[in-house]
């Protein structure tokens, strides 16, 4: 993980110029409806990082990120149905309550481990769920349309998210860094301590690191990123549900992690990317389209257990006790 | 606050809990011997319901309906053990999750290609009034059903679990699955088995509790993480556990659902009081489940010993 391989960085420099170049490619095919999907791929793909970096990198099998993604979507969603429309000030905003929720659910969930922490994170996320569906006065559970979205002024212009192109270039950058920062990330002294927490906590402890506290700095910076990716996610779609933040959607998201590949740099963006484009190419092929990604996915765990991202470097992940 | 609402909610809370008992059981005793993460328990439940709905439209009996689908469903329980999750109990919980999440994609979608979104599924006639349980004090005799059906299947469990030798293995295996296996129990074979109980109990409560909800796809969703809470609470693995989790789930769920909203009436304005109500039931049960774990983090009834 410290020195990246050729094919590696061949493997980023392809990914990234065909994600810088999409949108242009689609416009010249005169492909514009899959922008969209290419935004969703993106916003996903950030949401999945970022639980990558709890699941994965942490070892801590958190089943409620939705709740995250869906309180960063109703936040920035709430703002500009209040009238603001600041993206810097939606993005405060996102990043400050999801890093609050999830300082409030990581220091209670953190006391637990094992079976009891997947349950434990899952049972707060039902807890924002059926929040979201009893607020009336913010659509309830019929969800919140939004009029708006997020402005950012930049230089003399503005930057208006409604634009397709904006968002799906704000995303980009947003899921570049992201990546950048988590590559970067396991291979320094706080990322090393926190693999080491991952593999023996007890060890961890007994050598010396703070592992509680560690642990929640991880589930706080993951949260907040989550949120970002909601309040990405509203400003793509125009509307939040509390579906957002319903358990299958952290099912969702974690398969998206298993999918790509556990603890690996790109496996939250492999394992969105390979999962939307299964699901859109089934929907234009069959009605069914779930029942087909259900078998591939169970083909996945039956044959390839390292994911994606494993297929290609074809080495193993770091193993998850 | 009248008494015979109170009383009439007791009973409906006792009722939805022994039905989340049914789910439950067969939940924790995967959970808690194989130690596999089922997220498609859930999915049982509603293929369970369809099989019911489907059959008592073919046969027109009630009783014949739903004794078909509880066959149906332990056989289908028994071959999606053989087939696919046998092989999933050596695998970490997130291969678990990723697998028995496509299952729920599978199954749900497969229902839907066979039965179409929902189907109807109605009370018998016979039992389509109420009852006097007390003077004063009418229940739905189709709901009193439910309920006499709901204790008589969890006394019979506990009988099974209790004092026969494949109650005794079930215990064995829950409390050590590695000790059971060294004396010589099939612990596989077994669990094919109490796999297919778990599955028919699941087919019990969706049929029963058809005509109350609604039978259609995704109709397991929310009542898996019910389970999942219920069998937390008691103790992951322990049947004891998931009968008193159970009605503890059920009876705060009902009851806040339905007492909390006269209590708050008092003193909120009424449209607050309907909004707020439904909210809090539905939390109250999550915030008494984290509660339980901070108290007691093995849960009420631990199993492993």
């Amino acid at each position: 993980m410290t020195r990246a391989p050729s094919r590696g960085t061949l493997a980023v420099v392809v990914v990234g110029a065909a994600a810088i170049a999409a949108p242009l490619v689609l416009r010249a095919l005169g492909l514009d409806f899959y922008l969209s999907l290419a935004s969703r791929i993106v916003v996903y793909a950030i949401a999945a990082t970022s639980l990558n970096l709890v699941l994965g990198y942490a070892g801590l099998v958190s089943f409620g990120h939705a709740a995250f993604f869906g309180v960063g979507a109703y936040v920035t969603a709430i703002l500009i149905t209040e009238g603001v429309q600041s993206g810097p000030v939606h993005l405060a905003a996102t990043v400050a309550v999801a890093a609050l929720a999830a300082l409030v659910i990581g220091a209670i969930s953190l006391r637990t481990r094992g079976v009891y922490f997947i349950m434990i994170t899952l049972a707060f996320a039902q807890m924002l769920f059926y929040l979201a569906n009893s607020v009336k006065g913010y659509g309830g559970d019929e969800g919140l349309n939004i009029r708006a979205r997020s402005l950012f002024a930049l230089g003399d212009g503005v930057l208006d998210l409604k634009n397709p192109l904006a968002l799906y270039y704000v995303a980009l950058a947003v899921l570049a860094v992201a990546l950048v920062a988590l590559a970067r990330f396991a291979p320094s002294p706080f990322g090393r301590a926190v693999l080491a927490l991952r593999d023996d906590d007890v060890r961890a402890e007994a050598l010396g690191f703070p592992t509680y506290r560690y642990k929640l700095l991880v589930f706080v910076v993951a949260g907040a990123l989550g949120g970002v990716a909601g309040a990405l996610s509203v400003n793509l779609q125009g509307y939040v549900s509390p579906n957002a933040l319903h358990w299958t959607q952290s099912g969702t998201l974690m398969v998206m992690v298993i999918l790509g590949g556990v603890a690996t740099v790109s496996g939250g963006l492999a394992g969105a990317a390979v999962l939307l484009l299964l699901q859109e190419v089934l929907a234009t092929t069959t009605e069914h389209h779930e029942f087909w990604t259900g078998w591939v996915l169970l083909a996945v765990v039956l044959f390839a257990r390292q994911g994606i991202v494993g297929l290609w470097t074809r080495r193993r992940a770091p193993s998850l006790s | 606050m009248p008494t015979l609402l109170v009383v009439e909610q007791v009973l409906n809370g006792l009722q939805f809990g022994l039905m989340l008992f049914l789910l439950a059981a067969g939940l924790t005793l995967v959970f808690g011997v194989m130690d596999m993460i089922n997220l498609a328990h859930g999915s049982l439940y509603m293929v369970g319901a369809f099989l019911a709905a489907w059959l008592v439209g073919l046969t027109g009996s009630f009783v014949l309906g739903v004794v078909g689908a509880v066959a149906l469903t332990f056989a289908f329980g028994m071959a999606l053990e053989a087939g696919v999750l046998r092989t999933l109990y050596a695998r970490d919980h997130l291969s678990q999750v990723l697998a028995t999440f496509a299952l729920i994609l599978i199954l749900n979608d497969g229902t839907r290609m066979v039965f179409g979104n929902d189907l109807p599924l109605a009370a018998p006639a016979a039992l389509a009034g109420p009852v006097e349980l007390l003077p004063g004090l009418q229940y739905p005799a189709y709901r009193l059903l439910i309920l006499v059906v709901g204790l008589a299947l969890a006394v019979l469990l506990w009988l099974l679990v209790q004092k026969t030798r494949l109650g005794a293995l079930v215990r064995a295996g829950a409390s050590n699955r590695t000790m059971a296996a060294a004396m010589g129990t099939d612990i596989a074979r077994l669990f094919t088995v109490v796999f297919g109980i778990g599955a028919a109990l699941c087919a019990v409560a969706g049929a029963l509790l058809g005509p109350l909800l609604a039978v259609q796809v995704g109709m397991g969703e929310n009542i898996l993480i019910l389970a999942f809470v219920v069998i937390v609470i008691g103790g992951i693995g322990s049947i004891r556990g998931a009968l008193v989790g159970a009605i503890l789930v059920g009876a705060v769920d009902t009851l806040g659902r339905t007492l909390l909203q006269h209590v708050l009436r008092e003193f909120l304005p009424p449209q607050w009081a309907s909004a707020a109500g439904p909210a809090f039931a539905s939390i109250a049960v999550y915030v008494f489940m984290a509660v339980v774990l901070a108290v007691r983090p093995q849960g009420l009834f631990p199993a492993r010993g």
